[in-house]
């Protein structure tokens, strides 16, 4: 057996491992210490190469090099079941559950060996619950819960297996400030109990609260690790992207008096009748950006599907310039000069299989350069996207690329670039910079930023409360389909919004 | 070079599964005791001109109702009634067409047209329960199938009349007929004069999916829904067009025969074109020129396994197992090149990116 | 803590319950309109032992292919392959039955359709194929392979040709000595209510088949394999989330190869039945498009088993209906459709559901006014019946039902978190 340099062995080590994909290298040389019984944080920006590694550790992906041992022995994963057996346990961000199968049935998933799936398991499940204070009933439908106890219930699938070390991936991301807080009691109690976090962000003040040992990674490698009281959060950044980090402070005010957009009285019922948004009122001026605030699922992506025309309210009046707009459809809205950036633009935004210059068509099959008349000008479309990866920076060895091969932050730099096209009148960014890397994050901003500056009016939901409070104008928030406050963003503080996104503030004591 | 290179990923893989389905009949035809020399030596011979006639007769039929069922596998739609609405319109037109209500060759266009018609309702339905009510039209084509041979037949029996032992329509005013085309003298059979409706439609289609906005929505929609219906797709209206198009296409796939040579719709008419065409818009890649190499290569087997039993003792039979494995193979070999090729392109344009950029580095 | 209904939550859960319950009361009311229908039409047929007898029998095949449909669609995988692989099983059957017993047949109706199963699941779960593709190509392969292989086995065989097997043993019924005359003579007594029961009861303690017997046992056996063991949780959350369930472990890829390949033996059997018990040996042609049918019925009973038996029966029943006294018992059958969709419209209007309620308005006053206009239907639309039928069905159910979240989509492994 190889001699192990530290004293107790590392909980986890990893040792130069290195992971390719076809034409990227996803992690290089890769080398991580983590000592047993405490929170080891690992930080880097969007594309920095953490969620590979992770893969990596649970057994989704193999390394291509390198070692990895647990407890000081040397491992092998070829699938998740190998990682859990190990005593690794994954908090997706992405929650892995199964909507239309109960708590019970997704925590017992393939560890139905333990206390098999009837009513010992039951008492287990409770068990855990009420240990860490986590409120769960077993038999409720995923599908019923909200994104707070889905977290729990990730959590609990992984302390379910009797798990040691815990791989939490962006756990904050999806939650408000004041979710924050009881998730890091709950992160305090599974330290003090003995076990090991494995922390993965890139929100800095987090990090530094809850961490004992962080460990940055940088395009794709790890550059060093440190301990919290020995950085600021300056230096941190600093070492996480390697220059100044970009800001998303807008300068003066451009705001006209000029109505693009007018929302009145809006409201959406779902195909099950549920009003999902109701009372909505809004107006955005051009040159302003007006940011929705809001914890996801609220509503907002009912709210922009009710702007662009994707879904019909219920109730309500959409007016675009003074225009009543309610009863057209999104091509007709789109070609009076919506652009719209979907929050997720796999589904909404791209034909992954075509060419880039047939993606440049796309929500512009009406309007020109792209079409004439009936038909396609394709002579037309290729140029103009053309112009777009030039004026955009798109990384991509030519328009006859798919839309698949280009990374994340290319394809939103293509659908950004494609959505200020042709001169809109509003532009309904959802997530704009979602999964992008700084450098394409600042980009991106930078032309939001210019072309309200021309006179463009903004709708801008974001999870991202920096971005919000940087670019925008005013703000609102919104909360179980409503609009429930408004703020200045010059003045408002982001635990401010926290306590109106969770409706601490305007619904009195609740969590 | 590059073009190259695609154009060599594209034919790999139909050729690959011609070659595996070839194997596999050979081995079948081992485990049933029958002779696979004696099979390749009929198969491979190269065919009678009377063939020829017969294998271009059959490839423009099939080609029409490949592209049927393409329109609608371009979106993502899977018409599987083509057989019902083929049955159907040939029916209706021949029906038609026997009332002589226009003279001559007027009759002959007006009757096209009303094959068309009759298609497209037919596939219309299938259409209609789809976008108000949800149905799968996977399940609502195949039962409609269904309903339209007991429809036909029912219809039939009320207007038709007993020739022999079949019930047919009456016949066709001579002044509508399309003649055949003699392309060899000593040949019996002469090619279909409506060939070129096939021609038509396929330029039709080539036309209408890469030049058209309506081509760039169906496109679209097969390409990606949720995408479509964000860029102003309505995805309702077009599951309607393109059902009630590939009905009409589908409508035409008698007209050849029914001005050609039967003149009349009887109960012996051609069953199964329908889900063969299926096959060979699969086969094809639901692209124009890969379907009419589909249909082609279709005929082909079906026109040199007529002397099998004669010639090598083996049932003709043996070439549906050909053609099903060869669809089944195509499909799985466009995938794995599919893949492949994402593969390649990925790596591309990874190699792209390590080149020095066109503007200022920001970070990686 | 987080904005939810927790209210909601308990009368979301209890619907399964409920639903079960309710499948009781419509079976009630159905008796009840059939017996009343059949007091007033006079069509003695549409409740007699026999037809219900043929009901059971028509219903068990499509039964079984749906059952492969639930099979492979709760783990994720669109099975339009069932009719081929049913064709199979119906070749499987003939040939195996002819040479080793009915039994032994049995076995290998499974095993063929087991291996359209195992290539259904090759080309969908290994290769990515789009599972609707996939499923029209095994079609036609099993199409051309059966009748291929029919003339090649069944030729110069007593009986046998080039399009059928020789005639074949029955599989072995039961009886109940002396319920089966009692209840028999109670139905020829023709009392409303109390004969169409007997008859009812005739069909379970006279000469029932012990391959219908088979098929119940596989088809509530799959609802306890599917919902009460850990087998059945992997496979259905392949069918729910595979990217969950692969992070917890489970060998995605192996369940639904499992369940395709399940899916196909179940549909050869469904073909077994149909060549062995429906009718005396393998014929070309036998299925008839069950198959499809049988996906139909799977969709109807929302993915379940008892609720695809409900719709399996259904089917088989208007099947039974139009071979005995078609002309008659369809004709009456006309009426019950007519009055119940009348009763739909009112029922949708008051619901507020205005479009459903005028289509169904519609053709029930179409079929109403058709049953009064006539005596009799012809032959060849009692020919469609079933599949009106599975239209019908379809377009009125649709809505409310729910499939499994991943069913039909693609899965690549590694892709998951």
């Amino acid at each position: 057996m190889t001699d192990t340099t530290t004293t107790a062995a590392a909980a986890v080590s990893v040792r130069g491992v290195g992971k390719r994909f076809p034409g990227v290298v996803a992690n290089h040389d890769v080398t991580l210490e983590v000592r047993p019984g405490t929170v080891h944080a690992l930080v880097g920006e969007n594309g920095a190469g953490k969620s590979t590694l992770m893969k990596i550790l649970y057994g989704v992906q193999k390394p291509d090099e390198g070692e990895i041992l647990v407890g000081g022995e040397t491992v092998h994963f070829s699938s998740p079941s190998d990682a859990i057996k190990h005593g690794i346990g994954m908090v997706f961000q992405h929650f892995q559950l199964a909507d239309n199968l109960t708590v019970l049935e997704n925590v017992v998933l393939g560890a139905e060996k333990l206390h098999g799936i009837g009513d010992a398991a039951r008492t287990e499940i409770r068990r855990i619950s009420d240990a860490y204070g986590f409120g769960l009933d077993p038999d409720e439908l995923v599908e019923d819960l909200g994104v707070g106890e889905r977290q729990r219930v990730e959590i609990l699938k992984v302390l379910y297996r009797g798990a040691k070390i815990i791989i939490l991936d962006e756990p904050t991301a999806v939650l408000v400030p004041q979710e924050v807080d009881a998730l890091f009691e709950n992160l305090r109690e599974l330290k003090s109990q003995g076990n090991t976090l494995l922390f993965i962000s890139h929100k800095l003040d987090e990090v530094r609260a809850i961490a004992d040992d962080i460990t940055v990674l940088r395009r794709g490698t790890t550059v060093t690790s440190v301990k919290p009281a020995d950085v600021t959060q300056h230096q941190l950044a600093e070492l996480m992207v390697g220059e100044e980090l970009p800001s998303p402070s807008t300068a003066e005010s451009t705001v006209t008096d000029r109505e693009v957009l007018e929302v009145r009285d809006l409201q959406v019922d779902d195909a099950q009748g549920r009003t999902v948004l109701s009372d909505i009122n809004l107006t955005i001026h051009a040159g302003e950006v007006l940011g929705i605030a809001g914890v996801e699922g609220n509503g907002q992506t009912e709210l922009v599907e009710a702007v662009v025309g994707m879904v019909r309210p219920t109730r309500g009046v959409v007016e675009l310039s003074d225009q009543d707009v309610t009863s057209w459809g999104t091509r007709q809205r789109r070609e009076s000069g919506v652009g719209y950036i979907p929050e997720d633009r796999h589904r909404h935004g791209l034909l992954l299989d075509a060419p880039l210059w047939e993606n440049r068509i796309l929500g512009h099959q009406t309007r020109k350069p792209s079409v004439k008349g009936g038909w396609v000008d394709k002579a037309g479309a290729r140029i103009d996207a053309q112009r777009i990866v030039h004026e955009y920076d798109v990384r991509t060895p030519g328009i006859d690329t798919t839309a698949r091969a280009l990374s994340g932050g290319n394809q939103q730099k293509f659908i950004v670039g494609r959505e200020m096209s042709g001169d809109p009148k509003l532009l309904i960014a959802s997530h704009p910079t979602r999964g992008v890397d700084v450098g394409a994050q600042a980009a991106i901003w930078d032309h939001i930023r210019e072309a309200r500056r021309r006179g463009l009016a903004v709708l801008l939901i974001s999870a991202d409360l920096d971005e919000l409070i940087g670019l925008s104008d005013s703000l609102k928030v919104i909360l179980r389909g409503r609009i429930v406050a408004d703020y200045d963003p010059q003045t408002v503080t982001p635990q401010q919004l926290g306590a109106a996104m969770t409706g601490a503030k305007t619904a009195g004591e609740e969590a | 070079m590059k073009t190259l290179q695609r154009a060599g990923l594209a034919l790999a893989a139909p050729v690959l599964a011609l070659v595996v389905a070839g194997i596999i009949t050979s081995l079948v035809l081992v485990a049933a005791g029958d002779d696979p020399a004696a099979f390749w030596e009929t198969m491979l011979a190269w065919p009678e001109n009377r063939s020829l006639v017969n294998i271009i007769n059959e490839a423009s039929v099939l080609y029409l109702s490949g592209l049927a069922a393409a329109i609608g596998f371009r979106m993502n739609l899977f018409n599987i009634g083509v057989e019902g609405q083929y049955r159907v319109a040939t029916f209706v037109a021949a029906y038609f067409a026997a009332q002589a209500f226009l003279p001559g060759y007027l009759n002959t266009v007006a009757t096209i047209l009303v094959a068309m018609l009759a298609g497209a309702a037919w596939a219309g339905i299938a259409a209609l329960l789809r976008v108000t009510r949800g149905v799968s039209e996977v399940i609502s084509t195949i039962m409609l199938n269904a309903i339209a041979v007991s429809l036909v037949a029912y219809l039939l029996r009320k207007v038709g009349s007993r020739e022999g032992q079949t019930i047919v329509t009456d016949t066709v005013p001579q002044s509508g007929w399309i003649p055949g085309i003699s392309l060899f003298p000593d040949s019996v059979t002469d090619m279909y004069g409506l060939v070129f409706l096939a021609v038509l439609a396929g330029i039709g289609f080539s036309v209408l999916l890469n030049r058209t906005r309506f081509g760039f929505d169906l496109r679209a929609t097969g390409h990606s829904e949720s995408a479509a219906v964000a860029s102003g797709v309505d995805v309702k209206r077009m599951v309607i067009y393109s059902m009630l198009l590939s009905g009409a296409v589908a409508g035409l796939i008698g007209m050849p025969n029914l001005f050609g040579v039967s003149h009349n719709y009887g109960s012996t008419i051609q069953t199964g074109i329908g889900f063969a065409g299926i096959a060979v818009a699969l086969l094809g890649r639901n692209h124009p020129l890969g379907i009419a190499a589909g249909a082609l290569i279709f005929a082909y087997l079906s026109e040199q396994a007529n002397p099998l039993g004669i010639l090598a003792g083996i049932s003709p039979e043996i070439i549906a197992v050909t053609q099903g494995v060869v669809v089944l193979c195509v499909v799985i070999a466009y995938e794995v090149v599919r893949r492949y090729r994402n593969k390649l392109e990925q790596r591309a344009v990874a190699e792209a990116l390590e080149a020095p950029g066109p503007s200022k580095e920001v970070t990686a | 803590m987080t904005v939810s209904a927790p209210e909601s939550s308990a009368a979301l859960v209890k619907p399964t319950a409920a639903r079960s319950y309710r499948i009781w009361i419509y079976l009630a009311v159905l008796v009840i309109a059939l017996s009343t229908t059949r007091i007033f039409t006079g069509a003695d047929d549409i409740t007699s032992s026999g037809t219900l007898r043929a009901a059971v029998i028509a219903a068990i095949p499509i039964a079984l292919a749906g059952l492969g449909g639930l099979w492979s669609e709760r783990a994720g995988v669109v099975n339009i392959g069932l009719e081929g692989m049913m064709i199979l099983g119906t070749l499987g059957a003939g040939y195996f039955t002819y040479h080793y017993g009915v039994w032994v047949g049995l076995l290998g109706a499974a095993v063929f359709g087991a291996v359209g199963g195992a290539l259904h699941a090759l080309a969908t779960v290994t290769f990515g194929v789009d599972h609707i593709v996939s499923g029209v190509a095994i079609n036609i392969i099993a199409l051309g392979v059966a009748s291929f292989l029919a003339e090649a086995l069944f030729t110069g065989l007593p009986g046998g040709g080039p399009t059928q097997s020789p005639s074949l043993d029955r599989p072995p019924t039961i009886s109940v000595p002396g319920l089966s005359g009692w209840t028999e003579s109670l139905e020829d007594k023709g009392w409303f209510l109390v004969s169409d029961l007997a008859a009812l009861l005739n069909v379970v303690v006279s000469q029932l088949s012990l391959f219908t017997l088979v098929a119940l046992v596989l088809i509530f056996g799959t609802g306890w394999l599917l919902w009460r063991t850990p087998f059945g949780l992997r496979l259905r959350s392949c069918g729910e989330s595979p990217s969950a369930a692969e992070t917890l472990g489970v060998n995605v890829y192996r369940y639904k190869f499992v369940a395709v390949t399940m899916s196909g033996a179940l549909a050869g059997m469904g073909g077994a039945f149909l060549a062995l018990v429906a009718s005396s040996g393998y014929q070309n042609g036998q299925t008839g498009g069950r198959g499809y049918i049988g996906l139909a019925a799977m969709i109807f009973g929302n993915w379940r088993p008892t609720g695809l038996l409900t719709g399996s029966l259904i089917f088989g029943y208007t099947d039974a209906a139009r071979l005995r006294s078609g002309g008659e018992s369809v004709h009456a059958l006309l009426l019950v459709l007519s009055v119940a969709l009348l009763a739909i419209a009112v029922w949708q209007l008051i619901r507020g559901a205005r479009l459903a309620a005028v289509l169904a308005a519609v053709v029930g006053g179409l079929g109403l006014t058709w049953y009064l206009r006539t005596d009799t239907i012809p032959g060849d639309f009692t020919q469609m019946t079933p599949y009106v039928m599975t239209l019908l069905v379809l377009a009125l159910a649709s809505q409310q039902l729910r499939m499994p979240a991943a069913d039909g989509q693609r899965y690549r492994r590694g892709e998951a978190g």
